[in-house]
């Protein structure tokens, strides 16, 4: 835990828009770089953090969350759902098939790639063969580029416990590792850690630039944020050429290879969850993550919007996603909503809950909770 | 034979002139090179090149389109006096209105296209071939309107001008259906556009119902008045003839638009300030300033002060019928509306963002640079045509007396 306390000192904090030559006009100076350290910190430097006492480490071990099944009714997925066992067969012996493919031949080949909803099973075979040749020749490294549809009767929720955050955005890095965020010229980070003052919930008069020596602090609560992922999402609605859309599991993505980058659905997002790459993104070769998916963590191209997927290469294998995991003290849940039985649908059941601007009808399927 | 001869004398039209002429258009090349030149370096980097962030996502390119679309709408919405009611000083100016529609379209269409990430897939908005996401998204929407508005534009002058061309009568059975078609279609450009930012829950300085009609209300008021100025240089330079009744009826119209406009502001401004909500804050940023950020508020006061005083100019007449307090207010209403229906309309929505964060937008030289660019290539298309159109109008420049000639 400490090692990955350290990493994540050195990558700085969070520079949300200074970038390129605009960044010295801003009037808020840019925060960025080691001057502005976190308080993960609080962690290594022999200080008994808060959450090594409390204890609260349920939930974050890695678990399957409930029995894949595979879909069979989604028309969206019928391909998929025919394919995918030959599909994997296929990935695990395409190494060999790499360098046949030639880079001249790929850039016109992803010109004209169609819509991921739109490609046959066929296609998208070609496309991820192609990606992967595309990777393999700029990172040097064999990456899985999954295709995994969603499983059966599963619609994934979120909740996390406001009272038991502390604010230490180990999640913030941990998801930025995970999903392959660009470090440079921008850096992403999906997961937004708001600091209030107890006793107002004004976002407003909230703090995202918070530097403690240690966290939590007295007189302060935290409430981390991320895409929502809507049920009535008013992002997917504005996409002049639907490459955003909601998956049948609940998850809002994005086809990378189909956005025009006009950025509609930034503006139409009422809890700031998509990030646009203003340049080319850029993540050391050695921190890549090369387990990915293709509407998730692959490597991203300039100009492109991207977003939380909740960690689609991961919860589609069963796992959780990787804030989940991060997260110390517990405060993350994840499951089915369809599964009665599920941690999810207890605490929607159980806790006070509510989601996060609700009288704009978005219906998050991310909710927040107070667990005593 | 017959159109490469219209071709061929429409080519020595357009590079024969006065030195003016000549200086005009190389200053126009100049520009729009420069700005072709900011354009590439934006497409090899990205759009980090500009000012624009994840906070304040649209800027000056938005800004622009917005404003441009206002000018296209308002252009074409004088057609209905004069084609209708048989107006006679307004119908002169109509085919210059749909000259100025048409160049204003292109520009829109540059600075939608400049806001782009990715050009390169420009292709997917392209129905079958690609997927044009409607009906749900207001920007395929704009699309559909705005192409379908450039087409009516081209067509209904085009008729027109090829009639007079060839020295024939004007069969209005076949085009007043598409003139009357062209009313609407202008009203719902400009609607549809405010329905862009007005559907937005998220963003609640866009979020008001009161935003379409502001919009029109806005373009009666710039659109008229690049008319008038432009209508002067027109028949400055050319035997196009049209009576300074015309050009103070149009001023009239603006008077009313602007009272109309300033009314419309008036009752968003009390709802937001008495009320005193949450949603007050982008106001706030935009003319008092918010959090200690408030780069736009000068700005907006500019074009505050532009517009009520453009607004006395044009309502009292003896200012309004003269020409150095006509051409004062026109200017005055251009700049203001430029302000208030671009940057002041685009950045508020974004600031403070939906998680609270103010973080200020100034655009980059690139920017800046683009942004003439676009300007310069509009002007020049809305040089070129006028150099054809205005002569075939005035009876210069027809079949027959090239024949002649």
């Amino acid at each position: 835990m400490s090692e990955q306390s350290d990493t994540v000192t050195n990558k700085g904090s969070i520079s949300p828009g200074g970038h390129g030559s605009g960044s010295g006009e801003s009037p808020e100076p840019v925060v960025s770089g080691p001057e502005k350290a976190h308080v993960r910190r609080a962690g290594r430097a022999g200080v008994v953090s808060p959450w090594e006492k409390s204890g609260g480490q349920e939930g974050t071990s890695v678990k399957s969350f409930g029995a894949p099944h595979r879909h069979a009714t989604k028309p969206l997925e019928r391909a998929e759902e025919e394919t995918l066992p030959s599909r994997r067969r296929f990935l695990a012996g395409a190494v060999g098939l790499l360098g046949m493919m030639a880079v001249s031949s790929c850039s016109w080949e992803e010109f004209f790639q169609q819509q991921f909803q739109r490609m046959t099973e066929a296609d998208l075979e070609a496309v991820v063969e192609r990606l992967r040749a595309e990777y393999k020749e700029k990172y040097g490294k064999d990456f899985v580029v999954g295709t995994e549809g969603p499983l059966d009767g599963t619609l994934f929720g979120y909740a996390l416990d406001i009272q038991r955050c502390i604010g230490c955005r180990k999640c913030v890095y941990a998801c930025v590792e995970e999903n392959n965020l660009a470090r440079t010229p921008e850096q992403i980070q999906y997961i937004r850690v708001l600091r209030f003052k107890d006793g107002t919930m004004n976002l407003e008069e909230s703090e995202i630039y918070y530097d403690p020596e240690e966290v939590p602090e007295d007189g302060y609560y935290y409430m981390p944020v991320q895409c929502q992922h809507c049920a009535n999402a008013p992002c997917t609605k504005v996409c002049p050429v639907r490459a955003t859309w909601t998956e049948p599991d609940g998850i809002v993505v994005v086809d990378y290879n189909w956005c025009i980058g006009c950025r509609y659905c930034m503006a139409a997002c009422p809890y700031q969850g998509r990030w646009f790459n203003w340049g080319e993104p850029h993540v050391p070769k050695e921190e890549l993550n090369t387990q990915t998916h293709y509407l998730g963590n692959r490597p991203r191209m300039k100009n492109v919007v991207e977003k939380c997927t909740f960690c689609i290469q991961r919860v589609r294998k069963g796992q959780y996603p990787k804030c989940v995991e991060a997260c110390p003290v517990g405060a993350r849940k994840f499951g089915n909503l369809l599964d009665p039985n599920s941690e999810i649908r207890k605490i929607i059941e159980t806790k006070r809950v509510f989601r996060l601007k609700s009288e704009l009808n978005t219906q998050p399927r991310f909710y927040y909770f107070f667990a005593t | 034979m017959e159109r490469s001869g219209f071709i061929s004398s429409a080519v020595k039209r357009l590079v024969t002139g006065p030195p003016l002429y000549y200086a005009w258009v190389l200053a126009l090349l100049v520009t729009a090179v420069v700005g072709v030149i900011a354009y590439t370096a934006q497409l090899k980097q990205g759009l980090v090149v500009t000012g624009m962030t994840s906070f304040v996502s649209w800027g000056l390119y938005i800004g622009n389109f917005t404003f441009l679309v206002g000018v296209a709408a308002a252009a074409v919405l004088l057609i209905i006096p004069a084609y209708l009611y048989e107006f006679g000083p307004i119908k002169e100016i109509v085919i210059v209105g749909e000259a100025l529609a048409v160049s204003a379209l292109m520009m829109c269409m540059m600075f939608v296209t400049a806001d782009l990430g990715r050009p390169d897939r420009i292709w997917h908005l392209i129905p079958g071939l690609g997927i044009l996401n409607l009906p749900s998204s207001m920007l395929g929407w704009d699309i559909v309107v705005l192409n379908g508005y450039l087409f009516l534009n081209l067509f209904i002058p085009g008729y027109i001008l090829v009639r007079a061309y060839q020295v024939k009568e004007v069969n209005m059975k076949f085009i007043l259906p598409f003139i009357l078609l062209s009313i609407p279609w202008a009203v719902s450009i400009h609607t549809v556009t405010a329905f862009i930012y007005n559907g937005l829950a998220a963003r609640p300085f866009w979020n008001a119902s009161i935003l379409a009609p502001r919009f029109l209300a806005s373009a009666f008021c710039s659109g008229p008045a690049l008319i008038i100025l432009l209508f002067q240089v027109v028949r400055k330079y050319s035997k196009f003839h049209v009576k300074d009744e015309a050009l103070f009826k149009l001023a009239e119209i603006v008077a009313v638009a602007m009272a109309v406009n300033l009314f419309l502001a008036a009752a968003e401004f009390f709802k937001e300030l008495y009320s005193d909500t949450h949603h007050l804050a982008p106001l706030e940023y935009l003319y008092w300033g918010f959090h200690g950020k408030g780069s736009l508020v000068p700005w907006v006061w500019t074009a505050m002060a532009f517009n009520i005083a453009a607004f006395v100019i044009f309502l009292i007449p003896k200012t309004r019928k003269n020409f150095v307090t006509l051409n004062l207010g026109a200017v005055l209403i251009i700049c203001g509306i430029w302000i208030e229906k671009g940057m002041g309309l685009i950045i508020p929505g974004f600031i403070p963002s939906p998680l609270g964060r103010v973080w200020e937008y100034v655009p980059t030289t690139i920017e800046v640079l683009v942004s003439m660019g676009i300007w310069a290539i509009g002007l020049l298309i809305l040089t070129l045509i006028l150099k054809i159109i205005i002569p075939i109008e005035t009876g210069e420049f027809t079949r027959a007396g090239r024949v002649a000639a």
